[in-house]
């Protein structure tokens, strides 16, 4: 049991895909500027390296290694294309303003890294846990940077009003900066600092 | 292991290729009826917010068949095409500006000096949303607007009053301008200082214009000015030259003539 709890919760702080291994950044600087759409990008990530890791996983034995990458690839471009249709079909107005990024899941590294590193030597059980584990890490990063962004770039929570702001006669000036995406750079910087002086042992040594 | 070889390779591809396009297919498929609901219906909120009419807790597709006459107008004439010639491309239920607007013989090229939105091509034939009133008069026209902004092209729709001067809604209901900045196009307070702004004088011309900074009210063209948003001078060039064009005389400055001239609005 205590190794099914470290596959799932190993990747949010100890390992995550975002802070330690530093993959799949450019998704999280462009979706974080709501928590809203943090959220349901956070469940596609989630949803597409679960199933992916699972799939594979299940076909490990038989994939010649010589097409590895392009089975691999094969399997989560379908996958992020049922995601994005899901997405369309469910979640219409979220689904405009996520535009191209569910589909540029495919390019997220920590899928592919995941399919490569995991899956492909772990059975189908274990490599289920190790993708929702990944996608609970990078969604941890999402919504702590959403959440931040969110909350002090326009005063709102899932654009509930916290902080009313003085355009709308309330005293808060919301900081324009962090609506830009490279504001989540700052905000991811800050965030694997944090976690780096939380656990040492994460620095690099150069 | 006889996992490399050809017979193997090709076996293992082609399966994964054949269950993959299953499930993306079935996908597609099945969540399509859905996803055209999704469609229409958004397209049928922007216009009802741009008319004003959305009601909390009443099906937006109801209001809008109770209220809303859609009708195709042509641009260069200003007349509205009668009922049997809104077929095929230009039929109401699929009118699509973007694909009209490139649509060979239904789009046309603005010359350049006359593009004051930045939109290259335009179409012909516009469709326009007349709201009625109980006895079927119409109360307001919902006209689609569009243009460039500082990232992307702005959709959106403008509400003209049936005096033919006052500015009634103004929504847009796709765009891609930065968010906080620019994407304040969608702040409701914003949009809410277009109503009663005159857009037109009595002769026709047009007065509307977002300026650069807050209107003053004191002065007398303070009616038909709208505040800049700050931090977005593009996003603001870009909605007054957009308004501008199209109520002007490339857009439906005719329409508006004709309707003047007929004052079948009394």
């Amino acid at each position: 049991m205590a190794k099914v709890k470290e596959i799932l919760l190993d990747p949010i702080f100890k390992n995550n895909p975002i802070a330690l291994q530093v993959l799949g950044v450019c998704s999280a600087l462009a979706v974080t500027s709501k928590m809203e759409t943090a959220v349901v990008m956070s469940l596609a990530v989630m949803f597409v390296t679960a199933l992916s890791n699972t799939s594979l996983s299940l076909i490990r034995k038989h994939i010649p290694s010589s097409v590895r990458i392009i089975v691999e690839m094969t399997v989560i471009a379908s996958l992020v294309i049922i995601a994005d249709q899901l997405i369309k079909a469910y979640a219409f107005d979220i689904s405009k303003q996520l535009s191209v990024y569910v589909g540029l899941i495919i390019t997220n590294c920590i899928i592919m890294g995941r399919a490569e590193a995991y899956a492909l030597k772990n059975p189908p059980g274990k490599a289920f846990l190790d993708g929702i584990g990944n996608g609970l890490g990078y969604s941890f990063v999402l919504l702590t940077v959403g959440f931040v962004r969110e909350l002090f770039g326009s005063g709102k929570l899932f654009g509930i009003e916290i902080l009313p702001l003085v355009n709308d006669g309330g005293w808060y000036v919301p900081n324009g900066m962090l609506l830009i995406p490279a504001s989540a750079f700052f905000l991811i910087a800050f965030l694997i600092w944090g976690i780096r002086v939380w656990k040492p042992e994460q620095v690099e040594e150069d | 292991m006889q996992n490399d070889s050809i017979k193997k390779i090709i076996t293992v591809s082609l399966g994964v290729c054949l269950v993959c396009s299953v499930f993306v297919s079935s996908a597609a498929v099945f969540l399509k009826p859905m996803q055209e609901k999704n469609k229409k219906l958004d397209k049928i909120t922007n216009i009802l917010k741009a008319g004003d009419l959305m009601k909390e807790g009443v099906d937006p597709v109801k209001i809008f068949k109770d209220n809303v006459v859609a009708a195709i107008v042509e641009v260069a004439t200003g007349e509205i095409l009668p009922k049997e010639k809104c077929v095929n491309e230009l039929d109401l239920e699929k009118y699509d500006i973007k694909a009209i607007a490139e649509h060979p013989k239904y789009g046309m090229s603005i010359p350049a000096d006359k593009d004051k939105a930045l939109i290259r091509k335009m179409p012909k034939f516009m469709i326009i949303y007349m709201v009625k009133d109980v006895d079927g008069a119409v109360e307001k026209y919902i006209l689609p607007i569009y243009g460039k902004g500082l990232w992307s092209t702005m959709y959106g729709f403008i509400a003209i009053d049936k005096d033919l001067m006052t500015v009634d809604g103004f929504t847009f209901y796709e765009h891609g301008e930065t968010p906080g900045l620019g994407g304040e196009v969608d702040n409701p307070k914003w949009k809410n200082s277009w109503k009663g702004k005159k857009a037109f004088a009595a002769n026709g011309d047009v007065l509307i214009s977002v300026i650069k900074g807050t209107v003053n009210p004191a002065k007398p063209e303070a009616v038909s000015q709208i505040d800049g948003l700050s931090g977005s001078t593009l996003t603001t060039r870009g909605v007054n030259n957009l308004v501008q064009f199209w109520l002007g005389e490339s857009g439906y400055a005719k329409f508006f003539e004709k309707l003047r001239k007929d004052g079948s609005n009394g």
